[in-house]
């Protein structure tokens, strides 16, 4: 048995705990990165973010060719979709990505220990035969799919994420429960392919977060593409093709040959010893982490979907630069009020800060701003024009208190209303930043501009 | 731009600043769109400052105060509530970690916070940022102003109160012996301009009388078929438009004015008339007179006229006349000399019809018989040309065939 030592030992190389890792080198340390799985990256790079964008932009494709392509004038006879190529093309992707992964570790001289970790004291964890010690350990070891306890995941017929971006045929009948996120992203994969997909979801509204006007006219979008949306429906069970769901009094029943469960994923932080090293949980399972991420262990610390907070790679990678930099003894930032968060359906949901319902119902004096991409002339030329940009502003300074966004996109053009949240800035400041003409980003600014009721281009 | 700001808006080239006369409104009142929220007085008109929206007001200037145009008097915040924005309108969520970043101190402003301070004055720099490193936000920079004007409103609005009439103060009865009330700033504004066209010009009045008989013939034989026509009476003010006209084409010296050491010869004929209003005297401007018809002219006297005494003249109502007529006949008088209406020349004082015995032809006639009176500036026009000009106006209405003729 052998043992070495390290500055810093990272669990987990997903997007949170490989960032952290090479953040800490790039200061300086000396690092482990421990992983279970020989590719890195993570849940992100290997079965989530990724590879489901692979296909949603495949499948975008695919659907465009099969349903718009003729009213550009180009004509295609009867398109057909090879799954294998598809699903070769998405791992392709992925390889890529965990290669390049793989590659930066090398080069920043990040140590990679492929392997299980476990806490042996709270110093100390060991990877099959070998204990590495070190001064500090992060705790980044992800997320799993919650199962539902009377259909659990079979890998053939009742799926989490893992497996429904890996179908070998397009399923005749897709059932997908839970309309979140990852939901309605696979949900609008295999509606493309030519699946009929039905969302059973619990809540009165799907993409949860979303403020009302965004989830109305996301849901008549997904209709229009074919989905089926049934809201405030518990599930019961799947038994003999057929899942069963209740709405009241209601029975409902839908018959599904693939069933995806999306309801949520919980922490990830079963045989990690976490008992040995004594480290806390709370009531989910979650690690409990106080300022600077700290566990209630000294020299323990943890990020990502382990902790509280929403599970987006992008956080996690946000919590791990900052406790790499806290390590190091540098000063460290995240500002975990400003994490956007996306739907990659086609529109795109893409959301920050706080919605108009929420600041309504917490009593926050509010103006909202909001501008059609119907009036945006890239959008109309580009066919996105279906959605809108709703700036939320607070009523007395203007400053900028959350964004939603319903379009084509959503997601590349959030971030700039996140930069200025960053800086404390106003809707104003936003209505008076220049945006290249003609781009989509100009829906944003004309948002800005309209919670003051100046946009220009609308009424 | 979550404050709606009320500014003073321009109301023509020649009126660069005003007064506010009243304020209609109360600051912290809550104001709705269209709302009267104060009078503005220029020297030339009284005008309404409309609410553009609705929300609580913040007053930026008292009463009284001379404001220039586009300046900005009063704030709407469309938020309904009058108090400084405060930490609690700060994000509602929580940063736990915030520490400070390397970039501390930049001097970089958003955008809002320039124009803020471009147009109050407040200086961001002198601002404590609540923003990422320190910056300032539009939300610091409104804050800011709001303070600095709460604290210059209050002592004007203590000032402003003695504009509510004083009786007397020094009446120990309280009985009210004399009245005090402080000029309105129209009514002084129309005082200092009397005294400069008194003081700048070399101002000389030169009389005759005319005889009214022809025109009133003539009103009596037409004037049924004058209504009839045009629904309206023949007045004397179109016999009186067109023969001033008629001079000035005779005598074009009198349509002149000095500006500084130039003479403007005016080749047009738009004709001011003055008119009494419960403001104040105003003189709106009947454009074009050579080319309108006696009923035209009519109309368009009636028409101005009664805007004028509704106070809803507006600014290019008043501008650009070449002369004056003035009637303070109607009120009766026998004979004045009236002040220039500077820049003009001249300004042509009309007078009450008295019939007075008259010798023509060598018998006595009862005849009606007007005085009247041409002030000029004898600087620019010569004592010849002001009396060819009277006499020109004299023979027109004592035979207006002559303005057929254009003789």
């Amino acid at each position: 048995m052998s043992q070495s030592s390290f500055d810093l030992i990272v669990i987990g190389a997903g997007p949170g705990g490989y960032v952290c890792a090479f953040r800490a080198a790039q200061l300086g340390l000396n690092v482990a990165l421990i992983e279970k799985h020989s590719a890195l990256g993570g849940t992100c790079l290997n079965v989530g973010c990724i590879p489901s964008k692979a296909l949603l932009h495949s499948s975008e494709h695919f659907a465009f060719v099969r349903d718009h392509a003729s009213a550009h004038g180009i004509e295609v006879a009867s398109p057909k979709i090879d799954i294998a190529k598809l699903m070769a093309k998405k791992e392709a992707v992925v390889t890529k990505l965990t290669g390049g992964v793989a590659q930066l570790a090398k080069a920043r001289k990040v140590k990679v220990i492929t392997g299980e970790a476990k806490f042996t004291d709270a110093k100390t964890v060991k990877v099959g035969d070998e204990s590495h010690t070190a001064k500090h350990i992060v705790i980044a070891t992800g997320s799993a799919p919650v199962e539902l306890p009377f259909m659990p995941f079979d890998g053939e017929t009742v799926v989490s994420s893992d497996h429904a971006i890996g179908f070998d045929t397009v399923p005749e009948k897709l059932v997908v429960v839970g309309g979140g996120a990852i939901g309605l992203e696979l949900g609008s994969v295999w509606a493309r392919l030519g699946s009929e997909v039905t969302v059973v979801e619990f809540l009165p509204q799907i993409a949860g977060a979303s403020d009302k006007d965004i989830v109305r006219n996301f849901t008549r979008i997904l209709k229009g593409q074919g989905l089926t949306i049934e809201v405030g429906a518990k599930v019961t069970g799947y038994k003999d093709g057929v899942l069963t769901a209740e709405r009241g009094d209601e029975k409902l029943s839908f018959p599904a040959d693939k069933v995806l469960v999306s309801v949520g994923r919980r922490p990830f932080t079963d045989n990690l010893g976490l008992e040995t090293a004594g480290v806390e949980l709370d009531e989910k399972k979650r690690i409990k982490v106080g300022t600077k991420l700290k566990t209630n262990i000294d020299g323990i610390y943890a990020i990502g979907d382990v902790v509280a907070g929403p599970m987006l790679a992008h956080k996690a990678e946000e919590d791990g630069v900052a406790v790499a930099e806290w390590i190091a003894g540098k000063a460290g930032h995240i500002n975990w009020d400003l994490v956007p968060a996306i739907i990659y359906t086609n529109p795109e949901i893409a959301m920050v800060g706080i919605g108009e319902d929420v600041a309504k119902a917490a009593g926050i004096k509010v103006k909202v701003g909001k501008f059609n991409f119907a009036a945006n002339g890239r959008a109309i030329a580009a066919d996105t024009d279906d959605g809108f940009v709703k700036i939320i502003a607070d009523a007395e300074s203007d400053k900028i208190l959350g964004a939603q966004i319903l379009g084509h996109n959503a997601g590349e053009l959030i971030s700039e209303v996140v930069t200025h949240m960053e800086y404390g800035g106003s809707a104003e400041d936003l209505g008076r930043t220049i945006h290249a003409h003609p781009t989509m980003s100009e829906a944003v600014k004309e948002a800005g501009l309209a919670v003051s009721k100046c946009a220009i281009h609308a009424l | 731009m979550s404050l709606l700001e009320v500014k003073i808006p321009p109301m023509g080239e020649s009126i660069v600043s005003g007064v506010i006369a009243q304020w209609h409104v109360s600051d912290g009142d809550t104001v709705k769109n269209g709302q009267n929220l104060f009078e503005l007085e220029t020297d030339k008109i009284t005008s309404d400052g409309i609410a553009e929206g609705d929300g609580v007001i913040s007053l930026k200037a008292a009463e009284g105060a001379e404001v220039k145009i586009g300046e900005i008097v009063a704030t709407i915040d469309p938020a309904g509530s009058s108090a400084a924005p405060t930490d609690k309108s700060e994000s509602p969520l929580k940063t736990e970690a915030a520490a400070p970043g390397p970039g501390s101190g930049s001097k970089a402003q958003s955008p809002a916070v320039r124009r803020i301070a471009a147009e109050t004055g407040v200086n961001p720099t002198d601002i404590k940022g609540s923003g990422k490193d320190g910056r300032v936000t539009k939300g610091d920079m409104l804050a800011a102003d709001a303070a600095r004007s709460n604290k210059t409103t209050e002592p004007a609005q203590v000032a402003a109160n003695p504009k509510s009439k004083i009786v007397n103060p020094k009446s120990a009865s309280g009985s009210a012996k004399q009245t005090r009330k402080r000029m309105s700033p129209l009514r002084a504004k129309i005082a200092s301009r009397l005294v400069e066209a008194q003081q700048e010009a070399a101002m000389l009045t030169t009389f005759n009388e005319v005889d009214l008989s022809a025109v009133m013939g003539l009103r009596k034989k037409y004037q049924e078929s004058f209504v009839k026509k045009n629904g309206f009476k023949l007045g004397f003010m179109s016999f009186f438009t067109k023969a001033v006209v008629n001079a000035l084409k005779e005598v074009p010296g009198v349509n002149a004015q000095i500006d500084g050491n130039e003479i403007v010869s005016n080749h047009y004929y738009d004709i001011g008339v003055a008119v009494s209003t419960p403001k104040g005297l105003m003189v709106p401007v009947i454009r074009d007179c050579e080319t309108k018809s006696m009923a035209g002219i009519e109309s368009d006297i009636a028409e101005v006229a009664g805007r004028a005494r509704d106070g809803k003249i507006t600014l290019a109502d008043l501008e650009g006349g070449v002369f004056t007529i003035t009637n303070g006949g109607i009120f009766g008088s026998m004979l004045s000399t009236p002040i220039l209406n500077a820049p003009q020349s001249a300004i042509l004082g009309l007078h009450a019809i008295n019939e007075r015995p008259m010798a023509v032809n060598g018998e006595v006639v009862i005849r009606p018989m007007m005085y009247l009176a041409l002030s000029y500036d004898h600087r620019l026009v010569d004592g010849r040309e002001a009396v060819t000009f009277l006499v020109k106006v004299k023979e027109a209405i004592e035979d207006p065939s002559r303005l057929l003729l254009e003789i």
